[in-house]
């Protein structure tokens, strides 16, 4: 927090270091760019393009591509399962993003502006740190001893309920239609929760103190300070939290691969898995990489639209 | 978490009404029975949070009958072992395990030296262009991992690279590479020119600046990329899940994802598998928490 990048400043100390800065041989430092460009070109730069070649063509994986042109893409958006697969990325948002950000920004608040002052400051950072725990699992490792507890035969979680008479309430989770989607949103609003928590604990440790002090003299509840002060100083850590989390939800893999495999009936399946199905168990190379594309497009967009608010937001505010 | 609110707003304007907000605060805010209804909010969800880990210790050490006679809550009645070393052979744990580490270890030391090297010529070099390079890579970190698993599974097949860890370990270099750049770089951005002017005059050339000055002083900051990328690798999925098809080379996730759906596996070995595959995170994570939590707020705000 203490590296916080504050325009102006970085205004006014560029010049002078240009001016200090000996110009001669400059382009030397091209040098050290050499090992990561190459590396950069060769992991990053030339598969995508090859991607993008894949997703014109007809390609079981082995043999000759044949080309297509765009007609996996007209494919595409006429298959359900593919806009199936973007209905559940919302609903992935909504588990990995919007609740996960609103009850972090609550627990984040109570930890540091109430917990914090009124316990042991030990008190606090333990309770983070066990909201963050979830966060530091393997997604297998965390996916296998989910689905251990919601097996539905000898799994924990219908094992207690049969135990407690609650039979009828002893469902099939992730084997069922009805059940497996909202069941997966909780697995990751689990997983999640924790690290908007964190992020928004240390933001509000650089906020000024006097702020509330000030607020707190005007007779400014806990509440109205939390949203005249906490919600706008934090401004920019919610924009990192929400923009990197959408990403994550986007692209979400590991999960549903260890959970569901997509299923039951597609219920469960999200455009990368979807994607890795025609790769592999399917062999239909070309049609998932139209998919990759796909998604690729709208990771692109998502992340413009959110810089280009927050640049606007910043502009607003005059900072 | 509506309940916590409620509570908090309620003490709220209780302490407002006070005046002199500067005589003692500590004193005045730890007065009054509402913080402790707060507490045990708090409390009561990290329990929750818990549970899983709870009812996995708990049947980690038992048997397959005690487990189905007595059921998941019950205490174990004798310590069963056999889970554990079922999964301990099965999988070949030991196996595994040096495999994560060669692997994420090689790539959080490869992935700082490149971010390193980029951020040298990025943020203190300044080259033309560096704004357009920085995008590319934040743009590349952003991509999702679908879009380049095909050609780099291809890639890897043509050249021999298929299913050996020097495959996954050159793609994740890349990858958090281009993260470390994107954060190094801004951090250089703000590097006292002093210090560099001040090692220029004393004759030092571009290389025993990096070395001997910049290095040094940005240590730190490159202790958290190195945590950092270990963490990452070790908790990757999808890379490894295609790229590591063989037993010998597969990481702790692979192979317990591969155990799913595994008839053999019992609920006692299902929960011991479990722990000791979470146990080097949670060790990870107990050691470096500080570390972490630093890094994780200075890359929030970069």
């Amino acid at each position: 927090m203490t590296t916080v990048t504050h325009p102006p400043a970085r205004a006014t100390t560029t010049p002078t270091r240009r001016r200090a800065r000996p110009r001669s041989g400059q382009g030397t430092y091209w040098l050290y760019l050499v090992p990561g460009a190459v590396l950069f070109i060769g992991v990053i730069v030339v598969p995508f393009f090859m991607n993008l070649y894949y997703s014109m063509t007809r390609w079981p994986g082995i043999g000759e591509p044949r080309w297509i042109g765009f007609d996996n893409y007209t494919r595409l958006f006429a298959d359900d399962t593919f806009w199936l697969s973007f209905r559940n990325s919302v609903a992935m948002i909504v588990a990995m993003v919007v609740v996960p950000t609103l009850v972090g920004l609550l627990l984040a608040a109570v930890l540091f502006d109430y917990l914090g002052k009124r316990f042991d400051g030990r008190v606090a950072s333990g309770l983070r740190a066990t909201y963050y725990l979830p966060q530091i699992l393997p997604v297998a490792v965390a996916g296998i001893l989910w689905g251990w507890v919601l097996n539905p035969q000898t799994g924990a979680l219908n094992v207690i309920l049969r135990n407690l008479g609650l039979e009828s309430w002893a469902l099939n989770w992730l084997g069922d239609t009805g059940t497996a989607l909202p069941t997966v949103m909780l697995v990751m609003i689990w997983v999640q929760v924790g690290y908007p928590v964190v992020i928004f604990m240390a933001a509000l440790q650089r906020v000024d103190p006097e702020l509330y002090e000030a607020a707190e003299l005007d007779g400014a509840g806990w509440f109205r300070r939390f949203r005249a002060i906490t919600l706008p100083q934090i401004k920019p850590e919610t924009f990192v939290v929400t923009l990197t989390c959408t990403i994550a939800a986007l692209k979400v893999f590991g999960p549903i691969y260890v959970l569901t495999k997509g299923g039951p009936e597609n219920s469960t399946n999200v455009p990368s898995y979807f994607a890795y199905q025609n790769f592999f168990p399917k062999s239909q190379v070309g049609y998932g990489a139209a998919i990759a594309m796909v998604l690729t497009v709208i990771v692109i967009i998502v992340s413009i639209i959110f810089m280009r608010v927050q640049a606007a937001s910043e502009r607003k505010e005059g900072i | 978490m509506s309940t916590d609110l409620a509570v908090a707003d309620r003490v709220g304007p209780a302490r407002g009404g006070r005046t002199g907000g500067a005589t003692a605060p500590h004193e005045r805010l730890r007065r009054g029975p509402g913080r402790w209804l707060v507490l045990t909010a708090a409390v009561l969800l990290a329990v929750a949070m818990m549970v899983p880990f709870a009812i996995m210790l708990l049947n980690a050490f038992k048997s397959p009958t005690d487990y189905s006679t007595n059921g998941p809550l019950s205490l174990p009645t004798s310590l069963y072992t056999d889970g554990l070393v079922n999964f301990w052979n099965r999988v070949d744990y030991p196996g595994k395990l040096v495999n994560s580490i060669v692997i994420s270890g090689s790539v959080a030391f490869l992935a700082t030296v490149v971010s390193l090297l980029n951020a040298y010529a990025l943020g203190i070099g300044r080259i033309k262009g560096r704004l357009w390079i920085v995008m590319l890579f934040l743009l590349a970190n952003m991509l999702p991992q679908e879009a380049l698993i095909y050609p780099l599974y291809y890639l890897a097949k043509q050249t021999g690279l298929y299913n050996t860890q020097l495959s996954v370990i050159i793609i994740f270099t890349v990858i958090q590479s281009a993260f470390g750049t994107y954060l190094l770089a801004s951090v250089f951005s703000t590097f006292p020119p002093s210090v560099l002017e001040a090692a220029a005059l004393d004759g030092a050339s571009r290389w025993q600046v990096l070395w001997r000055v910049v290095f040094p002083i940005s240590r730190p900051t490159l202790a958290v990329l190195v945590i950092f990328f270990f963490i990452w690798t070790w908790n990757e999925f999808f890379i490894p899940l295609v790229m590591l098809i063989d037993n010998a080379t597969q990481t702790i996730p692979v192979a317990i994802a591969s155990l799913q759906g595994d008839r053999l596996m019992d609920a006692p070995t299902i929960n011991a598998g479990s722990l000791i595959s979470l146990l080097p995170a949670v060790i990870f994570f107990l050691i470096f928490q500080r570390t972490l939590t630093r890094g994780i707020t200075a890359g929030a705000v970069k």
